[in-house]
């Protein structure tokens, strides 16, 4: 169909632009392999790296010195930061649980967004071409820019230099066997500190770079971190996390797949990407030339207290709660009653999030999937089949345990990031979907004019329909987490291997849990749509997914009322900074997230038992 | 003893979040847009409303009261917009809500207009769904419709020689509308042509190198572009680079808008036929009398959000002015048809569909002084661009039309 | 009948050939040790007939059922318990929950949703504690535990099931002599009174020689002797194997 001039230069193409990627990847995976830190702030040192880069090529010379030399400057600006922040914060976070450095890099990207904005102000920019690459170059026929054919050379060129340094130097070998069994390192009478703090800067270099060389082909602008980071981290999956080898072999992969999808499916690009991974995850769990992953040594924060069940005192107490609760809306405005409401649909999803994450170990970082199949099946029941709010929640419970019988079906086969990140992807292919089938879902303008009851369509009627739901929800789950069942789960995760031995199957309850957690999500995502009266694709997005899990954090991971106190205190806290501080909330809201995992890891109920001494320790 | 916590923590927020009905001695608007996620247009947006809300109130106000702006951050999100509405509504008491920046987003307090019987005034968002299908009695909305500049540019378009053509726009609603209008009306105009080639990347995330070639490999004799901002940066160099835009006529919107062209530079695309503003050029008195202001007031250009910003608080003046008073069908009774001059001319919101006659400008960009400009262009009137009065029944409920 | 018997299983991690070609039985109520130095296959030997590994070739026949292709959790609904080197257990629960959960196993009631955990087995539990000597602390979160108790513990779990057969990996590593002495006593009351078979590995040359009745001795992946703790001590090759460390001999002397 094609002729081969054609086919060539898109495969010139996407080497090109693979190049791009292994840049970004290969930091990404250096610093994963090493310290086992996910870090999710990759895409801001890219896009901090294109900002300084800006900055730095405008004020040098423009020949061809100039614009390489500023490129590599900026990339050591970017490294020296990326020191900074090393020895600031992640050097605290290295033997906590992923979530929690998937929480303060996160925390990590809100910072550097609202900085960059702040210094460089809200316009893109692009940087002229680049001197002495100026043109194109013909082959056959086809003309290709030479700047793009120089950046083919820079991913080997990188990839030569990264074995190079790994290979032969002595402190690439230290960063080789870190990546293998990282207690080893201690005992090779190297300081552990030097060479993480070594191993960060290269890899924020790298991710400089990246973001250096993008200048002349992209504007910089404010979106090219959150652009970015999902696609690098699909890379560094499918590499094998820690690989660099890997990395490039993605990167190539995907690069070229994305050039030729192009060409044969321009409408499927934005998912394509996220079917390689699955496809690669499905037949090698470890990704391209991941091996095995040593477990990590489990962080103090992993020594949990056993469930207790709720004193005769306890009870009480949240009976008086749920009564205090149920009188609020006598003294309330009708906006309290909306954010309490929405605090209460909330608990509900951060609750189903808990029981996956806490319960049972497994980090749904696409959690967000299940919220949005309930708001959509929840959205399509009502306005395409016209049927009453009862059968909404009902399709919306189902489509949320669908979901989970689904992905449960793929996620329970792995572990640890590699499962986080298949949850991501699939969250993102129902989010891209939800956007392109315009004609089903609504796009991006999502499905309005869900109607409530007249009985509910008061703010005090819905109010007192989440209180209910979330006290039965809440109820349930709790009884799904002492049953039985609640304790197969926990012990899968506390040991596999004991787990196995006394006869369970663990992939089976895993997936069963799945399951229970998707159709609690999905109750919350109907919830929420006939609380909103519409459906959005951002109910699938990303910020939906770290929003439940910085709740879960701030309630306490290991807390029973974790969610539900962490539903609370970070709604408000995050709906008043919006509120009240509109230029700086992400900023403010960042360092709170960063603050709250290094000095509160336990959480708000955490602390409180903790100070109040019960349990032992 | 956590749930005492609980229960302390709640009468707190009871105590502060219900606080507070301030005594209306002025007018309360209830303003909100991406301004943190969006900072590139949102900026010059609040810059232009907040010139406006200082001429007016230095004016005396509207009624004799000054005009209060109550502004939110929307975070680019439907559910922190909808709360946002809820709380200027019961807690600052507005009088009615206007703004947004994203189709999305206005679409969900489009929504809340209704079911709480609020007026809204919908700033920049552009997608028509806003006044056709989801349109509403209490939401009006003031830029003009992507499908008046896309229909007139395929009206243009159509006296070119070109049968072959590719199109590219963002995966989403507002790119694909746009390549829908713009290729319905062409193919109605000419049904002689093709579409041979259709790239559709998502927003933000182009493939440049890629994307042209694939569009190159299709051989078409003309290119519509939905592309903008760093998606466009991308296109406009590669495709320059390319060679794709060689003896090819490229048909464009958005991109002659200051915002877009200004990061483009000496690059800025020559030849292609765009919508835009071009904002140096409007020599008008009121527009002169605007951008002057502006430029006393900021140091910088007006870009078009500054434009909408601007006209947007003008047209609330007018609207509240007219009606005599704050009560939302009054308010209703008359925005419709209301008549208010604006730096590009009088402008109506039309009684069928709520939406204004905002004027639109066509021409061809050149680069001069290393800058892109538009030449050649021209003003279109809103009003010559609208839906047909019986389509508009076919789409909008008849609720809405009331 | 022997209760186990592993016909020559075989196993290799790419190049490194873990275990070899290796047969032996263990007959009924018979307490056998398989020994040898570290890196010679134990664990791996262990993890083949527990189900976790896969045996490359060679059979396991565990009741007159061949085991080699079955799954830990069927192989273990067949009788076979077993400890692991480290040990084993549910940190986030309590003493008595560890032991309350492989109970739920056994019955087979794992999927229940509704009535508390805590709530069934209890008495069961208790009993199987007491047995172990660790009722007085059946309230304590097991991360909390003395490495000692642990090992109890996972001995009691171990147990629920009423196996027939008993796989121990090194039950006494990381323990101090005494404590040592206590569990291995322990556990061979129990398992005599019960007329279990075990197959244990160990280290300690004083606890194999004063609780196996067979010896089994491996080294670099291949089966080198097997038989009666004494004629083990004699064999030559055997003490080749310990050659380095000495510590065979003089050790077992002294234990005589
Ligand atoms: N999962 C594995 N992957 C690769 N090699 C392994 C693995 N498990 C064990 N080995 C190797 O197999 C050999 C036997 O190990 P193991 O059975 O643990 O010995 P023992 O328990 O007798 O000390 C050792 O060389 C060990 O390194
Ligand atoms: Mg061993």
């Amino acid at each position: 169909m094609y002729d081969i001039s054609t086919l060539f230069a898109q495969l010139l193409n996407g080497l090109s632009y693979a190049s791009t990627l292994f840049l970004v990847a290969s930091g990404l995976a250096l610093i994963f392999g090493v310290s086992k830190i996910v870090n999710f702030a990759h895409g801001s040192f890219y896009m901090l790296g294109a900002y300084v880069a800006l900055t730095i090529t405008s004020a040098m010379p423009s020949t061809s010195w100039g614009f390489w030399g500023g490129v590599l400057l900026s990339a050591l600006i970017v490294g020296l930061i990326g020191c900074l922040i090393e020895m600031t914060v992640l050097r605290r976070i290295y033997s906590a649980p992923e979530v929690f450095q998937i929480l303060v890099t996160f925390g990590l990207v809100l910072v550097f967004q609202n900085l960059i904005y702040e210094f460089w102000g809200p316009d893109e920019v692009l940087a002229p071409r680049v001197p002495g690459l100026k043109g194109a170059a013909s082959i056959f026929g086809e003309r290709i820019p030479q700047y793009s054919l120089a950046l083919i050379f820079v991913g080997p060129i990188f990839l030569g230099l990264l074995w190079w340094l790994t290979h032969r130097t002595r402190w690439g070998r230290l960063i080789r066997a870190a990546t293998q069994d990282r207690e080893m390192v201690a005992s090779l009478g190297v300081n552990q500190k030097t060479l993480f703090t070594v191993v960060f800067f290269l890899g924020t270099f790298l991710a400089g770079l990246a973001g250096a060389l993008q200048i002349p082909k992209e504007s910089a602008n404010l979106q090219m971190d959150i652009n970015i980071v999902v696609e690098a981290f699909v890379i560094v999956v499918i590499g094998g996390m820690g690989s660099i080898l890997g990395a490039f072999l993605a990167a190539v992969l995907v690069g070229v797949i994305n050039a030729f999808g192009v060409l044969f499916f321009p409408q499927a690009v934005s998912v394509l990407i996220f079917i390689v991974m699955v496809l690669v995850l499905i037949f090698r769990p470890n990704g391209l030339m991941g091996g095995r992953i040593i477990p990590q040594r489990p962080g103090d924060l992993s020594i949990d207290q056993p469930f207790r069940l709720p004193s005769k005192r306890m009870k009480l107490a949240t009976l008086i709660v749920i009564a205090v609760l149920m009188l609020l809306p006598m003294v309330a405005s009708s906006y309290l009653e909306v954010v309490m409401s929405e605090v209460f649909i909330l608990a509900i999803f951060a609750g189903s999030l808990h029981f996956l994450l806490s319960v049972g170990g497994i980090v749904s970082f696409g959690h967000a999937a299940y919220f949005g199949l309930g708001s959509y099946a929840a959205a399509l029941v009502a306005t395409r089949l016209g049927l009453p709010m009862g059968v909404g929640i009902l399709a919306a419970i189902l489509s949320g345990a669908a979901g989970g019988l689904l992905f449960g079906w793929f996620c329970t086969r792995l572990k640890g990031v590699y499962l986080a990140m298949l949850t991501l992807a699939f969250a993102q292919i129902l989010f891209t979907l939800s956007i392109q089938m315009v004609s089903f879902t609504g796009g991006d303008n999502g499905i309005v004019g869900l109607s409530r009851p007249a009985w509910l369509n008061s703010h005090t009627g819905y109010y007192y329909l989440s209180l209910l739901a979330v006290t039965v929800s809440t109820w349930l789950m709790r009884r799904a987490l002492y049953s039985p069942f609640g304790f197969a789960f926990r012990a899968g995760r506390d040991s596999a291997p004991r787990s196995a031995a006394i006869g369970m199957n663990v992939a089976r309850i895993q997936w069963a849990a799945f399951i229970v957690s998707g159709a609690f999500a999905g109750l919350a995502g109907a919830l929420m749509a006939y609380h909103r009266g519409s459906v959005f694709p951002n109910d699938f997005g990303v910020s939906t997914t770290v929003d439940a899990l910085v709740m879960v954090l701030v309630g306490g991971v290991q807390s029973i009322s974790g969610p539900l106190i962490g539903a609370f205190a970070y709604h408000i806290v995050a709906v008043e900074l919006i509120r009240n501080l509109a230029d700086y909330w992400r900023l403010i809201l960042g360092l709170f997230i960063i603050a709250f995992v290094l000095g509160m890891p336990q959480g708000i109920v955490g602390a409180f038992m903790h100070r109040f001494g019960k349990g032992e320790k | 003893m956590k749930h005492g916590l609980r229960k302390a923590l709640a009468v707190a927020a009871m105590t502060w979040l219900s606080g507070g009905l301030a005594a209306a001695d002025s007018i309360k608007i209830g303003e909100m847009s991406s301004y943190s996620t969006n900072p590139q247009s949102t900026d010059a947006y609040r810059n232009g409303w907040q010139l406006a809300v200082k001429e007016i109130n230095d004016e005396g106000g509207v009624l004799g009261k000054p005009l209060e702006v109550i502004s939110r951050d929307d975070t680019g999100k439907p559910d922190a917009a909808l709360r946002a509405a809820q709380e200027l509504v019961t807690n600052e008491g507005v009088v009615l809500l206007t703004g947004t920046y994203l189709s999305h987003v206005a679409v969900a307090v489009a929504d809340f207009a209704k079911a709480n019987k609020v007026f809204f005034l919908v700033g920049q968002p552009q997608s028509d769904t806003l006044v056709w299908e989801k349109g509403n009695r209490y939401t009006f909305r003031l830029f003009n419709s992507n499908r008046s500049q896309v229909i007139a540019l395929a009206q243009l378009a159509s006296e070119l020689p070109a049968k072959r053509w590719a199109t590219i726009a963002p995966n989403y609603e507002f790119g694909q509308s746009a390549v829908a209008g713009f290729r319905e009306e062409l193919q109605r105009l000419r049904p002689d042509v093709e579409f041979v080639n259709e790239q559709w990347p998502t927003l933000g995330k182009l493939e440049g190198g890629a994307t042209v070639q694939a569009m190159i490999a299709a051989r078409p004799d003309a290119i519509f572009n939905a592309t903008f901002g760093p998606d466009l940066a991308k296109f406009a160099r590669e495709g320059n680079m390319r060679g794709l835009f060689e003896d090819r006529e490229v048909y464009s919107v958005l991109t002659g808008l200051p915002e877009y062209l200004e990061p483009l530079a000496d690059e800025a695309p020559e030849g292609w036929t765009v919508t835009g503003y071009p904002v140096e050029q409007i020599e008008t008195p009121e527009h002169v009398a605007f951008r002057e202001a502006y430029m006393d007031a900021y140091g910088e250009l007006p870009k078009v959000g500054s434009l909408i910003g601007y006209t947007e608080m003008l047209a609330i003046k007018a609207i509240i002015e007219k009606a005599g008073s704050t009560d939302t069908e009054a308010l209703i009774a008359a925005a419709r048809n209301v008549q208010f001059g604006s730096p590009v001319g009088t402008l109506t919101f039309r009684r069928q569909d709520h939406q204004s006659t905002f004027a639109f400008f066509i021409g061809k960009l050149k680069v001069e002084d290393g800058v892109g400009k538009m030449v050649d262009w021209k003003a279109y009137n809103g009003a010559d661009y609208q839906l047909p009065d019986d389509v508009v029944k076919t789409l909008r409920s008849e609720e809405a039309t009331k | 009948m022997s209760t186990l018997a592993v016909n020559s299983i075989s196993k290799s991690f790419f190049a490194v050939k873990a275990v070899q070609d290796v047969s032996f039985t263990v007959g009924p109520g018979e307490i056998v040790a398989l020994i040898g130095p570290n890196g010679a296959g134990k664990s791996t030997c262990f993890n083949m007939l527990n189900g976790q590994l896969r045996a490359d070739s060679g059979s396991v026949v565990f009741d007159g059922y061949d085991i080699t292709r079955e799954k830990p959790n069927q192989i273990w609904r067949r009788g076979v318990g077993r400890t692991f080197q480290i040990a084993q257990t549910f940190g986030s629960m309590t003493v008595r929950e560890n032991v309350q959960m492989v109970l739920h196993s056994v019955h087979d009631r794992l999927s229940g949703l509704w009535t508390p955990l805590v709530r069934s087995y209890r008495a069961e539990a208790d009993a199987l504690l007491g047995a172990v000597g660790m009722q007085d602390q059946a309230e304590r979160a097991c991360c909390f535990l003395a490495y000692g108790d642990v090992k109890r513990l996972e001995l009691a779990m171990a147990l629920a099931n009423r196996p027939k057969l008993l796989l121990m990996d090194e039950p006494t590593a990381g323990m101090a002599p005494k404590e040592r002495n206590s569990l291995m006593r322990l556990t061979a009351s129990l398992v005599r009174e019960r007329g279990l078979s075990v197959l244990f590995t160990e280290h300690s040359v004083d606890v194999v020689f004063e609780h196996a009745d067979v010896v089994v001795v491996m080294s670099r992946g291949k089966l080198i002797a097997k038989g009666k703790p004494l004629e083990i001590r004699d064999n030559p090759l055997v003490q080749e194997v310990y050659l380095g460390t000495g510590a065979f001999l003089e050790s077992s002397e002294i234990a005589q």
